[in-house]
């Protein structure tokens, strides 16, 4: 009896670790699938045209085909 | 009755080199032509046979003035088969005749690769300050469309009308996965912020032979550069330029398997619609997917549904009819393509430009709190179609793995190099690595050489399957010079 009580306070505390563990993951997760954004939305900015409004007014084609 | 769907694609880049006051985008496409070092050969492009003006209903041989080809500019065979160009005020890249619709996919890409290498090479003649940019694309925003054609080979047994019955439902409805997505809108259609197709403001027809204004759905161009009692040549001008490679490999491989289809009489239906050019706009312009159209008297339906209901027929119609593997994965790829757009559209991001674009779009928005006319979001929307390796937005998709790939860089470094082994690209590109000096015109159903006597031979090359690494590696390898390539073709008859 007392043995399984003692497991039983074990196999809690354990449950409680593992559950600790996983919120932290969650918390991870979504943080980087905002960072993974960002990030993308920084790496453009670094390599985008700096005079935007002059380049898109100038580009003009010719009608082709 | 379907004959293999060899298949080709033409891409008219745009050009611009800004702080060049002088600029003149013929002689800027010229000098970007003859600055790519790859394997290739300066040739006459050869219009003996050429026939633009002909028109596949039947009225007979108009000379319509040769518009789509400039005598006096550049024109170049490179050494993987395709035809590089300046087409009017666009540099060109019409890639080798492909066996299957993955290949005709990667020898598009190549195209991009080509263009990239010769611009390296042309901006360091360039002044300083002076910048290039290419962009593989279709629309300026200043209402000026450039083309990207499809090609595909089809019996001439079919009858036209056919073609035109039973494909122009299928022009319109394909716009959703087609679609390379621009901001706005041309040609005095109703304004919408952001639209899936570049080039649908701009037709205005179902059917005809123009290709600069007055765009017809169907072309009705019979030009087969092949044997003309045996195929025809469908010119497809209606589509996007992708930079998706997964995009370009349905675009084609869907568009060959309903023509296939057609071919075949397979198609219980021709899904025809009441007012077919309206529907491209409002199907282009409308990004739920869900916008309804006149069915004929029959009721309406959505873009969405009408791929879904070619798909139902056309999966079939593959699994019964087209034993190679390429047909079953294109069924597949469409098949998971068309389950995202009808559950969550913004999971084709990684796959359809128009999505792509439209999500990065709308995180700018999101982030710098930008209205849709914004500058900067018209210049992500056009660097995304820029073909420089550093600066294009699509490849940088493509290297986070945000766009998902088909070939590996290496892969296509040798599309550029290496022409199909299975359709007549491959007897092309080997005389441009092999009689450089001795290739002195070339068409797509011909080649002409100088062999040091008094008159010019051509080789006709009318059938788009022969001329393969299995018919003539071998005669090739035996033959260092064109006079005893000339020789030995004669033998061979």
């Amino acid at each position: 009896m007392a043995q399984e009580r003692k497991q039983t306070r074990r196999t809690e505390e354990k449950t409680e670790v593992v559950d600790e563990a996983t919120e932290v993951v969650d918390e991870k997760d979504e943080e980087s699938a905002v960072d993974k954004i960002d990030d993308l939305l920084e790496e453009i900015d670094s390599v985008l045209e700096e005079n935007a409004e002059e380049f898109v007014k100038n580009y003009v084609q010719k009608g082709g085909e | 009755m379907a004959i293999p769907k060899v298949i080709g694609t033409e891409t008219e880049f745009g050009i611009t080199i800004r702080n060049q006051p002088d600029f003149n985008p013929a002689l800027a496409s010229s000098h970007l032509v003859n600055s790519y070092q790859g394997g290739r050969v300066r040739v006459q492009w050869s219009f003996d046979e050429e026939s633009p003006g002909r028109d596949a209903r039947g009225f007979g041989y108009e000379t319509y003035g040769l518009t789509d080809v400039d005598a006096g500019l550049v024109n170049v065979v490179l050494s993987n088969g395709a035809r590089f160009y300046v087409d009017h005020a666009h540099p060109e890249y019409s890639g080798p005749e492909c066996a299957d619709p993955l290949s005709a996919a990667l020898y598009d890409k190549a195209g991009e690769r080509v263009v990239a290498s010769a611009a390296e090479s042309m901006r360091t003649a360039l002044r300083s300050g002076e910048d290039l940019r290419i962009h593989k694309n279709n629309s300026d925003g200043k209402g000026n469309s450039y083309g990207y054609h499809e090609n595909y080979l089809l019996s001439r047994l079919l009858p036209f009308s056919d073609l035109i019955h039973y494909a122009t439902s299928w022009m319109v409805s394909r716009q959703i996965m087609t679609g390379s997505g621009k901001l706005g809108t041309e040609n005095g259609r109703a304004r919408v912020p952001y639209q899936i197709t570049q080039r649908a403001d701009f037709f205005e027809e179902e059917v005809g032979l123009e290709t600069t204004l007055k765009r017809p759905i169907i072309n009705t161009r019979d030009e087969p550069h092949g044997d003309a009692a045996k195929y025809r040549r469908l010119h497809v001008i209606i589509g996007d330029a992708n930079m998706s490679e997964v995009q370009t490999y349905l675009k084609l491989g869907t568009t060959a398997l309903l023509l296939s289809a057609i071919e075949d009489g397979a198609l219980p239906d021709a899904l025809e619609l009441a007012d077919p050019v309206e529907a491209t706009w409002r199907v282009s312009h409308d990004l739920t997917l869900n916008e309804s159209i006149q069915l004929g008297d029959r009721g309406t339906i959505t873009a969405l549904e009408m791929q879904r209901q070619y798909y139902e027929w056309l999966s079939k119609y593959a699994e019964q009819e087209l034993p190679e593997d390429v047909w079953a994965d294109v069924v597949a790829e469409w098949g998971a393509l068309l389950d995202d757009l009808e559950n969550d559209p913004t999971k084709a991001a990684d796959r359809l430009d128009w999505a792509a674009k439209y999500q990065l779009l709308e995180a700018f928005r999101d982030r710098d709190q930008l209205e849709w006319d914004d500058a900067k979001l018209a210049m992500i929307s056009l660097q995304y179609h820029d073909t420089d390796p550093q600066k294009g937005l699509a490849y940088r998709l493509e290297r986070r793995g945000s766009l998902r790939r088909l070939f590996t860089d290496e892969e296509v470094e040798q599309a550029t190099v290496h022409p199909p082994s299975d359709t007549r690209a491959y007897f092309r590109g080997r005389c441009v690595v092999q009689y450089p000096q001795s290739l002195v015109a070339a068409n797509w159903d011909s080649l002409v050489f100088d062999t040091g006597e008094t008159s010019l031979k051509r080789v006709p090359m009318m059938e788009p399957l022969r001329g393969t690494e299995e018919m003539v590696g071998l005669l090739l390898d035996d033959a260092p010079t064109a006079a005893e390539l000339i020789e030995a073709l004669g033998d061979h008859e």
